[in-house]
């Protein structure tokens, strides 16, 4: 288990004191001090993590959240931002001497304006109601995360989350256009707006992905596209997880731009079929969904060249959607894969690490000698157009040394990554998950400079403590990062 | 999800499936997206994810229901939404119904709040009762505003004209017209009978004019002390209805059990679960709740002609949650709609509730006004000539707020093959 840093005795003794502090800048209804209503938000979606927070403030405001920040930073209270808890990576997980700040109120749609293409949101609003909000009009919102119903924009904004559209359009910090954020001091700013650039230093993008370090973002604009004319989908089966590869990386080479590209394993495929029924064939080892979207003439074409690729790469099944309603069940499977996988295993570990696509055979090949090591069955689910693996490892928390063992066999797994010439992670963040590997992929130097930047924000650290970072060092004691591997690995790879 | 239960905790029954519930959730929160209250109030504890942790804490303790838990699982709409929603197949409806029989057991309500509950229970699943009390608060209607906004005054906004019980209105058997082509019983059911006569005896003029010879069988199906946690009233008014129902099967023979209120729909096709450790009824039940089908489920397999009269209106359907997540039934309804030359339209987030939800709506009436209002406005958006649902409850819920005739979908089915023009369509 990784260490989370050790409360302060002197903030958990006031408990009581902070929570009657709060009940002044907030309704009464918004603060939440008793245990047992605590414990609903002891974790998000990585549940091998817990905690009970110190109490728990819903504001419905921004002047609420700025109030409320003004008043931490003078009482030295930390801070947990929380948005629809839906983190795989530990972000939102409670730190027991810091209150956590849940947007969960913070649900409106503030404006919708076509001439600019852009919709400006709260943080609380989901991923998918930003779609719907603008649907009848032909528009949509791209980034897609598979949690798409339940997660919210602040949260995207925050692990800078991308979807199975992101290999075509871009993650969310490609989408995103102006933010309004509170600072750690209880300042509202104001970056970017409806335009594409702004003046100054990139921003919007230093927010985007920032994992809650630096702020709280308190209204999102976004840009909308137009949805595609039409959108088709294939499924197609592969006798092996490589042969699957190969025509990922044949596809990509050939120049096409799949709208989204995405493969399954045999586990995967059968227990994303168990939910949805989505018509998925059950005697395959690797499943790609590619979807091509454009005009109906391009998209008939584009279908042809991606058939004939797969046929050239030992294709067994080839299906392409007919309808409207046949391309949804196609993606339904694979965007309920991961809770799915929830049918075949009592817990799960989601990971998410990157790699080159030319390296997913011996990944996967070194995925499979894992778990037979570890004993612990793996589903794999990734958006291969882009190299970003999501493998499964399926545990049962109930079972002693399981969950241990589902951890050495994630960091193995993501050290592989990082070893390949990949990184940690692809959508989901480092948060608490893979926060103590961040060393393996970055030297003294890299961490230090990161750890600059969170300070020009949060000069006493107070913003999600505990996460993405493994040391934490005063900033005032910059220039002496703790390194634990002296050594820096590839120095021929650009950083950043 | 990881559980703590002793071994002795996992020897009672129902702490064993709630366990294997609770197994099953992997607290993806997925299911927060679609449940009314998390929408509306934004807290995860009045979201089926923070319930699920309440419940688990609860239970896991083994102590009584605190007023805290009571609060967040009393709004609870049990609409089911998250069941649709949840990819890991938690069975959401057992666990809060457990919880509800937990509550009911440890935790002593407020007098106020256990008198209305006792009185909800005593009233409303016997026509009689429920028909009397109705024109005791048509009385009092007109000094409603001396009530503070509230569970009282809410009541009092429910109490509506109380139409006389129809001709129809009787237990017995309704041969069918024509050759007979299945005999089903028909739920004659508790609330509805009072509220909406007109219901029963569209139902009973579609089915026998198709060739269904339909036995009408009284009683409630025990839904609502159900949800009110009062298992053994709801268990004696099921297991009566159980009997009756299980004689006409040993007897005549039944093609189905046919339930036109979707919220005792859903409750009969528990009633497998709801008795499954019960000795003498088990089997019986689980025959029972295997022959249960909504009326639109049953109306499909007859194949019905072509509409006899065009109406040429646009009707929004109001799918209720016991219809749409409670018996997943979505597709028929619509369909059958359609085919009898009916537009059908239907609203946004058509997922979410309308704040009926059995006696939700009196005990719960801040956030049953909220998604009323959301759902009236929704559906006013879809620029409909009437609405149709397939819940009494839904229709009592929105009939004065949708500013359009509401009317039960089997009404409209009825009209269209040969049957009178709906009576909340006046003359229009």
């Amino acid at each position: 288990m990784i260490a989370m840093p050790k409360p302060d005795p002197q903030i958990l003794a006031r408990r009581q004191a902070i929570a009657a502090q709060l009940r002044t800048l907030l309704p009464a209804s918004s603060v939440i001090a008793e245990t047992e209503r605590m414990r609903a938000y002891e974790s998000d979606g990585l549940t091998a993590y817990r905690q009970v927070p110190l109490v728990v403030a819903l504001p419905e405001t921004t002047q609420q959240v700025a109030d409320v920040l003004r008043w931490a930073r003078r009482e030295g209270i930390k801070i947990v931002p929380r948005g629809a808890g839906t983190s795989l990576s530990g972000g939102a997980l409670p730190v027991a001497d810091a209150i956590v700040l849940g947007l969960g109120k913070f649900k409106a749609v503030l404006d919708i304006d076509y001439a600019n293409r852009t919709v400006t949101v709260q943080p609380g609003v989901t991923n998918l109601a930003i779609s719907n909000a603008v649907d009848a009009a032909g528009f949509y919102y791209a980034p897609d995360p598979s949690s798409q119903i339940a997660c919210t924009i602040g949260g995207n904004v925050a692990e800078n989350s991308g979807g199975v559209h992101c290999l075509k359009y871009g993650l969310t910090t490609n989408n995103v256009l102006g933010l309004e954020f509170v600072t750690p001091e209880g300042e509202i700013v104001r970056i970017g707006g409806k335009h594409l650039d702004s003046p100054g230093y990139d921003l919007l993008g230093l927010l985007t992905g920032s994992e809650g370090l630096l702020g709280i973002v308190t209204e999102v604009t976004v840009r909308i596209l137009q949805k595609p004319e039409t959108a088709r989908a294939l499924l197609l089966g592969f006798a092996s997880a490589e042969q699957g590869g190969d025509c990922v990386a044949a596809i990509i080479a050939a120049g096409i731009i799949p709208g989204g590209m995405e493969m399954m394993d045999r586990p995967a495929i059968h227990a994303a079929e168990a939910f949805v029924q989505a018509g998925y064939p059950l005697d395959v080892e690797a499943l790609l969904i590619v979807e091509l979207d454009g005009c109906a003439a391009e998209v008939d074409h584009l279908i042809g060249r991606v058939e004939a690729i797969a046929a050239l790469h030992g294709v067994v099944v080839s299906r392409v959607s007919t309808t409207e309603a046949e391309r949804l069940r196609f993606w339904a499977g694979r965007k309920a894969a991961f809770p799915a996988v929830g049918r075949i295993s009592p817990d799960y570990y989601c990971m998410d690490g990157t790699i080159p696509r030319a390296a997913l055979p011996r990944v996967l090949a070194a995925m499979r000698d894992m778990s037979a090591k570890y004993g612990l069955g793996v589903a794999n689910v990734f958006h291969a157009g882009d190299g970003n693996l999501h493998p499964l490892i399926l545990y049962d928390a109930n079972v002693p040394g399981e969950l241990d063992r589902a951890e050495a066999f994630g960091a193995d797994i993501l050290k592989l990554c990082v070893d390949v010439g990949g990184v940690l992670t692809g959508e989901h963040g480092v948060g608490v998950e893979k926060r103590d590997l961040m060393e393996y992929q970055f030297d003294a130097v890299d961490l230090e400079q990161q750890h600059r930047l969170k300070c020009a924000f949060d000069v006493d650290l107070r913003f999600n403590p505990g996460k993405v970072f493994p040391t934490l060092h005063r900033c005032a004691e910059e220039g002496r990062v703790h390194v634990h591997r002296g050594e820096t690995r590839f120095p021929d790879l650009p950083r950043f | 999800m990881q559980t703590n239960f002793t071994t002795e905790q996992l020897a009672d029954p129902d702490v064993a499936a709630s366990e294997k519930i609770l197994r099953a959730c992997v607290h993806c929160g997925f299911c927060t997206a679609t449940c009314p209250t998390y929408v509306l109030l934004g807290d995860e504890l009045d979201s089926p994810r923070g319930r699920i942790y309440l419940i688990k804490q609860m239970l896991e303790e083994g102590k009584p229901a605190t007023r805290d838990v009571t609060t967040h699982l009393d709004r609870c709409l049990s609409c089911l939404a998250c069941m649709t929603t949840c990819p890991s197949g938690v069975h959401y409806q057992h666990l809060i119904d457990h919880a509800r029989a937990h509550v009911e057991e440890t935790y002593r309500r407020p007098w106020h709040d256990r008198t209305l509950r006792a009185l909800l229970a005593f009233i409303l699943p016997h026509p009689k009762r429920f028909r009397v009390a109705l024109l005791g608060a048509a009385l009092a209607r007109p000094f409603r505003f001396v009530l503070p906004p509230g569970r009282l005054r809410a009541m009092l906004d429910m109490a509506r004209d109380v139409p006389g019980p129809d001709a129809t209105d009787r237990d017995g058997v309704f041969p069918a017209l024509g050759r007979r082509r299945a005999r089903v019983a028909l739920l004659a059911g508790c609330a509805q009978r009072v509220l909406a006569p007109s219901i029963n005896a569209a139902t009973i003029r579609l089915l026998t004019r198709h060739g269904v010879e339909v036995v009408v069988t009284g009683g409630c199906c025990g839904a609502l002390p159900h949800h009110l946690g009062k298992v053994d009233p709801s268990h004696e008014l099921a297991a009566s209805l159980i009997g009756q129902w299980v004689a006409e099967l040993d007897g005549e023979g039944l093609d189905a059990i046919v339930v036109n209120a979707s919220g005792c729909g859903t409750q009969v096709k528990d009633y497998g679960w709801m008795f499954r450790d019960d000795p003498a009824l088990a089997k019986d039940a689980a025959r029972v709740s295997l022959l249960a089908r909504d009326i639109t489920e049953f109306v499909t397999t007859l194949d019905l002609p072509a509409p006899s009269q065009g109406s040429g209106l646009t009707v929004a359907y109001h799918s209720a949650c016991s219809m749409q997540h409670g018996q997943k039934i979505t597709r028929e309804p619509k369909a059958l709609l359609q085919a009898a030359g009916f537009t059908v339209r239907e609203p946004l987030d058509a997922h979410l509730c309308c704040g009926s939800a059995g006696t939700y709506n009196l005990l719960q009436p801040a956030i049953a006004s909220q998604l009323k209002a959301r759902k009236a406005a929704t559906l006013a958006a879809t620029g409909a000539d009437l609405m149709a649902t397939g819940n009494v409850g839904c229709m009592t819920q929105l009939a004065d707020a949708v500013g359009m005739p509401v009317v039960h979908t089997v009404e409209l089915l009825d009209w269209a093959t040969g049957g009178p023009r709906p009576e909340a369509l006046g003359s229009r």
